[in-house]
């Protein structure tokens, strides 16, 4: 990482990508990218290297929660915040998505009325809640998808941030947020369709969410909006802004004292985050066909922290691994043995913790250090 | 009509009674008493509805002392003739094959084929006729008990033939309670009909049939009598509206005193230690199933089983606190962060170990006798013995706690090390194991809390997760480190809760309350009740 001052418009494109971990990260997303596209649509469906439509998806899913990993990162690797409430983001991310897919499915819904989501009609509701109004139109719901979450970020955070709430009580606040809204989205008189949430979704922008063509399209969107908010992150952490937040992370009084606004700084990063998670939660939402109150529940908030714990804190790619890694681990675990899932995880957050502080990412940073100099290092920093 | 029937032969029945009350000492001939009962109930077994009543009535004026459950069985079906012609008493009516035994000497006679069985029918007008007369027969019961049901079943039932009657058996009447229900019941009526003495009488009675009687006589033709009774319904209604408060107050009480407990040993570990422990709910549900253990280990005693398990629970989650310090935490000093994902992690492997060897159902733990039903204060108020027990608990519990810390070496070592480590460890105090006993202290505490709430809630494996979040807010509101603030917090968060709960719903009030701590940390990040001096510092 260079660390000069010069500011022309060249370094502004280039700074992001100057560390090599960023360059091979974004090639291995891009070529994974285009390796299953060609897999999944050049290769004939009886070869063994043909890739079906739900991997496809399966692979789209786990990309979201990437790029919600990645956020998190960005407010607990460099800024210090530990968010156990990210999940609240990104549902509420899904729910915007969620409710322009419930307005796309129109008339064809089991009641067939042309304006009022099936759960509406079921609770006999006349009209439509004032919220839901331009949620018809495709503009207007991803605006949102960005824009609710990121409101909330923004009251919350500046509540928080101005009154220097931090470390523990912060995170147990934000659980409690997250555990509010998740109480608060289980009733029906919310509107958000209660219980069972929203579900059935037949189109997006007039392509039907049942095709290949359309999961693969889903797939590549959300490989995109990994790397773009990827490189956004990287841009974040490599300014100056990103300087101070890691300055906060470390020394919080002393920052201020430097004569940093140190929660203004706290408050766009976290922002930020907040819109990373909730178009995290967009493009979940489509891919599994049904948002519903339990994304807000805080164990899943807590279950983010861990691929971010698992995968590396302040590396941005690790987060991305970690969040991969888990997920692929309980598709697996959760089909051959459902009943030892839990003591798996369990077990990961303290194996994680106590033996593996810097996660994948530092084991590879230590792998790499060993090769590069030959003389043993002393076991001791393994696990320093 | 139909009702003018019923009374006058209510009435026949009650001198009826009277005698047989009277009579029941003196039973010398019981072979004459048997011909003369077969002779009864053999009038009962007729075509005619009519011919039946008047049949029942000569029940009620006999002097048996069988009458009254020869009429309970007659009511409920149960009273049958054989095809032989004898009567019997049907003890369960399940099945093909029914238990019976003789009417008249009690006898247990086997099983008898339903086929072989005949059905003493009634219709409607002899069930209300049934009803009311075996109401009035048990005041003459020599089971105080069972004369308090049936005179408080009277209450609102009262009519003009029947004043007399209780008049005498208000004279009569030993029991204050019993006579306090007769007369209220007399009342009742009296203020239904207008009468002044009746209004006088129900003031500031808050049973709901007197506030009937008394909006009825409120519209009353007399000015005065209505005048009397709007203005002790005004009293009433006043009176209703403290007693509601009370109850709230009582029940805001009871889950601030859950609250509490649950929280208090959080208090210990998170507010005194500074180590964040998310598997404090886990331990707390294994306090919970300690006393199921408990149980089911002493089959038949449930309140000892209970009482063991006070100790039992302490012991079971201390141990476990133990070895989640010495297994995870003390790797972690330091790094709360990373002390809350570890130990979340652990209550994920609790709960699943849980589920796997004892069962993903919840356990019925009893509650004991002496622990069921409730404290009746008044007509509008009574207050569940079981809560009272749990508030009665916490506040031992809080009690005991803050000796400890207070008044023990513990206690002040404890301090000591929080406070500063270096310099504790530096006169001697053996820091490493002031946090062993300290943790172990709150996680018994927990176990404690686990016990408790077995009494009230149903014991599964999620049991701790419900009480997890609800700790953390109690401690942070009302101030880490400081248990004082715990107790508070928790009492007036449960308060509130069941103040917000009539209006918003039970769901919207915990979401406003949990809104409502989000936002008063916002204003007072230490709490309710922020440590100040050297304490602060750490």
């Amino acid at each position: 990482m260079s660390l000069t001052t010069q500011s022309s418009a060249n370094f502004w494109l280039t700074r992001p990508f100057s560390e090599r971990s960023t360059q091979i990260f974004l090639v291995v997303l891009l070529a994974t990218l285009a390796l299953v596209t060609l897999l999944h649509v050049a290769v004939p469906a009886g070869n063994p290297l043909h890739i079906g439509a739900y991997t496809v998806n399966l692979f789209g899913k786990y990309l979201s929660y990437a790029l919600l990993a990645v956020a998190v990162d960005l407010v607990w690797g460099y800024l210090g915040i530990l968010s156990l409430g990210h999940g609240a983001f990104f549902a509420i991310g899904g729910y915007a998505m969620g409710m322009y897919l419930m307005r796309q499915i129109g008339d064809r819904g089991t009641y067939g009325d042309p304006v009022l989501p099936d759960f509406m009609v079921f609770l006999s509701w006349d009209s439509l809640p004032w919220f839901w109004h331009g949620f018809d139109m495709a503009w207007f719901a991803f605006a949102m998808v960005l824009l609710a979450p990121g409101l909330l970020a923004l009251v919350f955070g500046f509540l928080a941030f101005r009154s220097r709430v931090t470390g523990v009580y912060l995170s147990i606040i934000t659980q409690a947020l997250t555990f509010a809204l998740m109480l608060a989205f289980f009733r029906n008189e919310m509107g958000f369709g209660g219980n069972n949430g929203l579900t059935d979704f037949r189109e997006i922008l007039g392509f039907d969410l049942r095709t290949d063509a359309t999961r693969l399209g889903l797939f590549l969107a959300t490989g995109i909006a990994l790397a773009l908010g990827f490189i956004l992150c990287r841009a974040i952490v490599t300014s100056k802004l990103g300087r101070v937040s890691v300055a906060t992370r470390d020394a919080e009084a002393r920052t201020r004292f430097l004569g940093y606004r140190v929660e203004r700084f706290q408050l766009f990063v976290f922002v930020v985050s907040a819109m990373l998670a909730g178009l995290a939660g967009a493009l979940y939402v489509p891919q599994v066909g049904i948002i519903n109150p339990s994304e807000f529940s805080p164990i899943f908030s807590i279950e983010i922290v861990l691929w971010v714990a698992l995968g590396g804190r302040a590396t941005l790619y690790g987060a991305v691994i970690g969040a991969i890694l888990v997920n692929y681990a309980k598709t697996i675990f959760t089909g051959v043995m459902p009943d030892a899932w839990l003591f798996a995880l369990g077990g990961l957050f303290v194996f994680v913790t106590v033996f593996l502080p810097k996660g994948v990412a530092g084991l590879l940073e230590h792998l790499k250090r060993r090769r590069h100099d030959p003389t043993p290092t002393p076991d001791k920093e393994a696990t320093a | 009509m139909r009702r003018f029937l019923s009374l006058t032969l209510m009435c026949l029945l009650l001198l009826g009674i009277t005698v047989t009350a009277q009579a029941q000492t003196d039973n010398e001939n019981s072979t004459n008493d048997d011909a003369a009962a077969l002779e009864l109930l053999e009038a009962l077994d007729v075509e005619s509805y009519a011919a039946k009543g008047e049949a029942i009535t000569a029940i009620l004026q006999s002097d048996d002392e069988r009458a009254r459950d020869w009429l309970q069985a007659l009511l409920d079906g149960r009273l049958q003739r054989t095809d032989d012609g004898r009567f019997v008493l049907v003890l369960e009516n399940r099945g093909r094959d029914w238990p019976v035994a003789d009417v008249l000497t009690g006898e247990a006679l086997g099983e008898m084929s339903r086929r072989e069985l005949d059905r003493i029918g009634i219709n409607n007008n002899l069930r209300n006729q049934l009803r009311s007369a075996i109401a009035v027969v048990d005041l003459y019961s020599p089971s105080v008990e069972r004369r308090l049901t049936s005179a408080e079943r009277l209450l609102g039932e009262v009519d003009a033939d029947l004043v007399p009657t209780l008049n005498d058996l208000i004279e009569q009447e030993e029991d204050d309670q019993v006579r306090y229900r007769l007369t209220q019941a007399v009342a009742i009526y009296r203020a239904e009909e207008g009468e002044m003495a009746g209004v006088e009488a129900l003031d500031g009675s808050l049973h709901p049939r007197s506030r009937v009687a008394l909006s009825r006589a409120a519209n009353s033709d007399d000015p005065v009598v209505a005048n009397a009774a709007a203005a002790s319904l005004a009293g009433i209604e006043q009176q209703l509206k403290i007693n509601r408060g009370l109850e709230t107050l009582y029940f805001g009480l009871s889950l601030g005193s859950v609250l509490v407990l649950a929280a208090i040993g959080l208090a210990i570990t998170f507010g005194v230690m500074g180590v964040i422990n998310m598997a404090h709910g886990e331990l707390i549900m294994l306090g919970a199933y300690t006393t199921w253990a408990m149980q089911q280990l002493l089959p038949g005693q449930p309140g000892l089983a209970l009482v063991l398990s006070i100790p039992a629970g302490f012991m079971v989650s201390a141990l476990a606190g133990i070895a989640i310090e010495r297994g995870v935490i003390q790797f972690l000093k330091g790094r709360p962060l990373e002390t809350l994902l570890a130990t979340f992690g652990v209550s994920l492997i609790l709960q699943q170990l849980v589920r796997t060897v004892i069962s993903p159902q919840n356990r019925t733990v009893i509650t004991p006798e002496w622990m069921s039903g409730s404290l009746v204060v008044n007509d509008a108020l009574s207050l569940t013995l079981n809560r009272m027990f749990v508030l009665g608990f916490a506040l031992v519990v809080f009690a005991g706690l803050m000796l400890i810390m207070r008044r023990t070496r513990l206690g002040l070592e404890v301090r000591a090390v929080t406070q500063n480590r270096a310099m504790a460890r530096s006169m001697g105090i053996r820091a490493t194991r002031v946090d062993i006993m300290t943790f172990a202290l709150g996680s018994g505490v927990a176990g404690l809390a686990g016990v408790a709430l077995s009494q009230l809630t149903n014991v599964g494996p999620n049991l701790g997760q419900n009480y997890i979040i609800d700790s953390f807010m109690v401690v942070v509101f009302g101030g880490v480190g400081n248990l004082w603030g715990t107790l508070v917090a928790g009492l007036s968060l449960g308060v509130i809760n069941q103040v917000l709960e009539p209006w918003a719903g039970a769901v919207l009030a915990k979401i406003i309350v949990l809104v409502f701590i989000i936002l008063f940390i916002q204003k007072r990040p230490r709490g309710l009740f922020p440590q100040k001096g050297r304490a602060a510092e750490g």
